[in-house]
């Protein structure tokens, strides 16, 4: 109990943070909405459904990014890495509690997207509703550990990318297939990402933290 | 409380300091001196067990135990005083956090300002916040890296009454020792 106690408070600050410096979720709402108007106008009429839910995904994988780029930014900036690990708390509470957060900003870029690609382009089924909030875990737990991982480097802005990026290939891969109704096994395939890389994440973040 | 022989510190091909030994008992007050750059606050990150030497033999308390404070007063500076000690006092296992929060907010002149964003605060004042961030735990072993920093008078008077309580292991390390030499058992000095 103490452990989700520790968990639950470390994700409550981190959107208090949000909520008070307003930093993070309004550039993924403009970033979601700019991308997705210009995705309205650059595909040709008549592409179809599926090439949009493509774009979809692209959108939303990108706007991800924009929330891992900047979910510990208050640790790098203010050496507050220092004060979290010191703490007799279990390690991975951090990375459970910044997780929970990331997937907080996420929901809430959805509920503007998700109707947003509705107006642009066709209408969202449930399959794809739930291939996004699977798609929220995966991109969380594996983002806030890559992203622990990037704020010790000089070069963080782009090594975040270039380790977020391909690691979402098999997101896309599993969102797209379930949102264009190609059979619950990519649902399935998500389920089976997020509990793997979930577990990795919470067993690895201890080693991540740790200065050597 | 800490036994270090032969500590030596490098990042790649830099060394930070070599051949260190620090035998500090749990009352003791180690005085870490010497110039910008010599290597202090990498001294103090290795005690705290946030950074691995890259040689030598070190015992070190439980982390639980550490009351450290850095350059920066390691708080968040969107959240208020009482939010701070609230988090922290959590994370660090603080079973009657509401009454010593209360207390050092007191003690260090922060109660009034309690409910106000750190932002807003002055160096001086995140400086004395940092300090009850370090204090709320009640340490047994407390390492302060250059703890007087934007300190004023009053804060200065403050930081003394914390240093020359003895029920505790305190390494402090600072450029500027002719103020807090007076509470030394040990020194150490890098050039």
């Amino acid at each position: 109990m103490r452990y989700f106690g520790d968990v639950v408070a470390l994700a409550r600050k981190d959107l208090l943070l949000e909520l008070r410096a307003k930093e993070t979720l309004p550039s993924m709402l403009l970033f979601v909405l700019s991308a997705l108007t210009i995705f309205h106008f650059a595909l040709p009429h008549g592409s179809g459904h599926v090439a949009a839910l493509g774009l979809l995904w692209v959108a939303l994988v990108f706007t991800a990014l924009l929330a891992l780029t900047r979910a510990f930014v208050a640790e790098r900036e203010q050496g507050l890495f220092d004060a979290l690990v010191l703490a007799p708390c279990d390690r991975s509470a951090i990375w459970l509690g910044k997780a929970l957060a990331v997937v907080g900003f996420l929901v809430a870029a959805e509920l503007v997207a998700l109707p947003a690609f509705a107006a642009f382009f066709s209408a969202v089924d449930g399959r794809t509703v739930a291939a996004v909030a699977l798609a929220d875990v995966g991109i969380a737990s594996v983002g806030t550990l890559l992203g622990a991982m990037a704020v010790a480097g000089r070069a963080r802005e782009l090594l975040l990318p270039l380790l977020f990026l391909p690691l979402a290939v098999p997101i896309v891969v599993g969102g797209v297939g379930a949102s264009a109704g190609a059979g619950s096994r990519f649902l399935w395939f998500l389920v089976l990402y997020d509990a793997i890389f979930s577990l990795l994440a919470w067993a690895s973040f201890e080693y991540v933290v740790a200065e050597t | 409380m800490i036994e270090a022989r032969g500590l030596a510190k490098r990042y790649g091909d830099r060394r930070v300091f070599r051949d260190v030994d620090v035998r500090l008992e749990s009352d003791g007050f180690l005085l870490v001196t010497g110039p910008n750059g010599s290597g202090k606050t990498t001294l103090l990150r290795v005690l705290a067990g946030l950074a691995a030497p890259s040689a030598g033999e070190l015992r070190l308390p439980h982390r639980s135990t550490i009351g450290y404070l850095g350059h920066d007063p390691l708080v968040y500076r969107e959240l208020t005083p009482l939010e701070n000690l609230t988090l922290f006092g959590r994370l660090y296992r603080v079973s009657d956090r509401g009454e010593r929060t209360g207390m050092l907010l007191e003690r260090f002149g922060l109660w009034d300002v309690r409910h106000e964003r750190v932002s807003t605060f002055s160096r001086g004042m995140q400086q004395r916040l940092g300090l009850c961030r370090v204090l709320l735990h009640s340490p047994s072993l407390l390492l302060l890296d250059e703890p007087s920093n934007a300190l004023d008078a009053a804060g200065l008077e403050l930081l003394d009454g914390v240093l020359a309580e003895r029920s505790r292991a305190s390494v402090v390390a600072t450029h500027e020792p002719q103020r807090i030499e007076r509470y030394a058992t040990g020194r150490l000095a890098f050039t």
